[in-house]
């Protein structure tokens, strides 16, 4: 990534200094301006962009809110809806920050779409993938983090909630929830430290994008042929082509956003969220955000324990088994590259593996709404073939179509396939 | 230098070992207090017990105290109630324990109010509330039932609600904790 040794010359003579001494003007001409990129993106390949976007427009309005946040369980509460009534603009901070974790998620679950799609993690780009989903990961815990602290019901018993997943660790699990506590309920330690940390890790998650975005530039991007570049002709300079492409798509990500928070800013957000937390009383029905609700439906697909047949004696509790497919589901996905052996990497040339990630956003939709449902009736039906099939799909159907999928022949080179 | 072929390591060799477990041991020492400070401190500790009074719950009514934070019920059970739990195969149950086991005497039972699925709070204490299948609680998050006696019966919760340390300081003054 960085500048070679043969040093670009400037007309500024400023630039020139800097250049000559820290070749930064260099680096970005080098990796955005000449970068040698695929000609044929669609439009999925913008969500890289605006995810960075939504990354940024989060640490700016969450660094002014946390001006006038009070991280203690008797102030917090109070702290927001001070915010909401009469710190300048801090509706509009508060409104953008909420949904603005709501449309960073879209664009990444697009993005990992994307990147499922057109195998985009495939050799040579295993490790940006699993920076991705390093990032993912982080993006989860700083959600979970924040959705704490505004202390409303829907915060504090979220928190009991998935805190208390830990207690199905073995023999130290409760010892480790009052640990992660730092009491023996959920209360102010608690929420001081999600605070520290909602803060710290937008950070780490910039420079994790930071190795992300490097390594992409190591291999170059893919593209929707997944045929990888062969000649000049099969590629564009980043600038101005793709720096306009994504220039425009963010801007339209950014209308339907703000859109949103001026217009529907309450719109995903549960009544029980505007009511202080109250230790003593259970809200009638928690769910989280919609972006965990595939997840937590995953959590509790599992009822049964495995016992020793004929025996009392239990070897994995119903909830034990929820909470490692739950965090499995994302874990597993760790390991795609070398779970999805085939040499194509484009779904448009595989029409069976094609289908079947059709039918696992189908799976997706399912546990989504298993997950914002009480468990009852079909809700835990849907969550159930939802569960199966996510497991499925990655652990048997893609290693099985890796190695007997008859796929399409593929175009020679991008431009061949572009200028038919 | 002859000790450099010694079989099995050399005095380099030794000297990266006892470098690399010194290291080692005063990494840990200096994470250790950074991890113990999320650990309850000492007011939160402080805090570890508390008296009820109980004279004024009547026979077939509960309350709800608050012990460490956290709802601890006080159930004044009827005969009956006691008769139900104490008549049933305890060794069938998904946590196997006797009733007597649980309660010091056996009209008060006194639990941990806390659902040991994931923490919820369960309805049950304050009347008109659903008690679920057994007569005792529900838990509302997910689904699970307790009997009279706080144990777990149906539903994802893998034991029986905790009861808490106690002791009846009189009749009718209990100290939790």
């Amino acid at each position: 990534m960085a500048g070679s040794a043969k040093t670009e010359k400037f007309d500024n003579k400023t630039i020139q200094w800097i250049n000559d001494r820290l070749p930064v003007f260099s680096m970005m001409q080098n990796e955005y301006g000449k970068f040698p990129t695929p000609r044929n993106f669609n439009y999925f390949w913008n969500f890289g962009a605006i995810a960075m976007a939504m990354l940024g427009i989060m640490i700016v309005t969450g660094i002014f809110l946390a001006m006038n946040y009070v991280p203690t369980g008797s102030m917090a509460f109070e702290s927001i809806e001070r915010m909401s009534r009469d710190v300048n603009y801090g509706w509009l901070l508060r409104y953008t920050h909420m949904n603005g974790a709501s449309f960073f998620f879209i664009a990444v679950y697009i993005h990992i779409f994307r990147g499922l799609f057109y195998g985009s993690y495939k050799k040579p780009r295993e490790l940006i993938w699993i920076f991705g989903v390093v990032i993912m990961l982080l993006m989860m815990a700083t959600a979970f983090m924040g959705y704490a602290l505004p202390w409303s019901q829907m915060s504090g018993w979220g928190v009991t909630v998935i805190t208390s997943l830990f207690s199905a660790v073995p023999l130290v699990g409760d010892g480790l929830v009052t640990w992660l506590w730092g009491g023996f309920s959920v209360d102010s330690p608690t929420l001081n430290r999600f605070y520290a940390l909602h803060f710290l890790l937008p950070f780490l998650i910039c420079a994790v994008v930071f190795v992300h975005v490097w390594a992409l530039h190591v291999t170059g991007s893919n593209n929707p042929t997944g045929v990888e570049p062969k000649s000049e002709k099969d590629t564009i300079p980043f600038s101005p082509y793709y720096t306009t492409k994504d220039s425009f798509g963010t801007v339209v990500f950014l209308v339907l956003f703000m859109a949103m928070v001026f217009f529907a800013p309450l719109l995903l957000t549960e009544p029980d969220h505007f009511k202080q937390f109250d230790p003593m009383q259970t809200p009638s029905h928690i769910v989280p955000e919609w972006y965990f609700l595939p997840f937590y439906a995953i959590l509790r697909a599992f009822t049964l324990d495995i016992s020793i047949p004929f025996t009392h004696i239990v070897l994995l509790t119903a909830k034990l088994q929820g909470v490692l497919a739950m965090f499995g589901s994302i874990l597993l996905l760790l390991f795609l590259p070398w779970l999805d052996t085939s040499p194509v990497r484009s779904a448009r040339y595989r029409p069976v593996y094609k289908w079947c990630l059709m039918l696992l956003i189908a799976a997706m939709a399912a546990l989504t709404y298993a997950g914002a449902k009480p468990p009852e009736g079909a809700a835990v039906w849907f969550g159930r073939v939802g569960t199966f099939y996510y497991f499925l799909h990655f652990l048997v159907i893609v290693p099985w179509l890796g190695k007997n999928e008859k796929t399409l022949p593929l175009p020679k080179s991008i431009h061949e396939e572009v200028e038919d | 230098m002859d000790s450099t072929l010694k079989k099995g390591g050399n005095r380099r060799d030794f000297l990266y070992l006892t470098a690399g477990a010194m290291g080692a041991v005063s990494v840990g020492s200096a994470v250790w207090p950074l991890v113990d400070s999320m650990n309850p401190a000492a007011d939160t500790l402080a805090l570890a017990s508390t008296e009820v009074d109980i004279s004024k719950v009547e026979v077939g009514q509960a309350i709800t105290a608050v012990w460490r934070g956290a709802p601890v019920f006080i159930r004044h059970r009827t005969p009956e109630e006691i008769a139900q739990v104490r008549g049933e195969d305890w060794q069938s149950l998904r946590d196997p324990q006797k009733d007597e086991d649980r309660v010091k005497k056996a009209e008060w039972l006194i639990i941990k109010g806390v659902c040991t699925h994931l923490g919820c709070i369960p309805l049950g204490t304050k009347p008109g509330q659903p008690r679920g299948d057994f007569g005792g609680w529900f838990c509302p998050c997910h689904g699970s039932h307790y009997d009279i006696s706080g144990r777990i019966r149906k539903g994802p919760a893998p034991k029986n609600l905790t009861v808490p340390t106690y002791e009846f300081v009189t009749d009718t003054l209990v100290r939790i904790g």
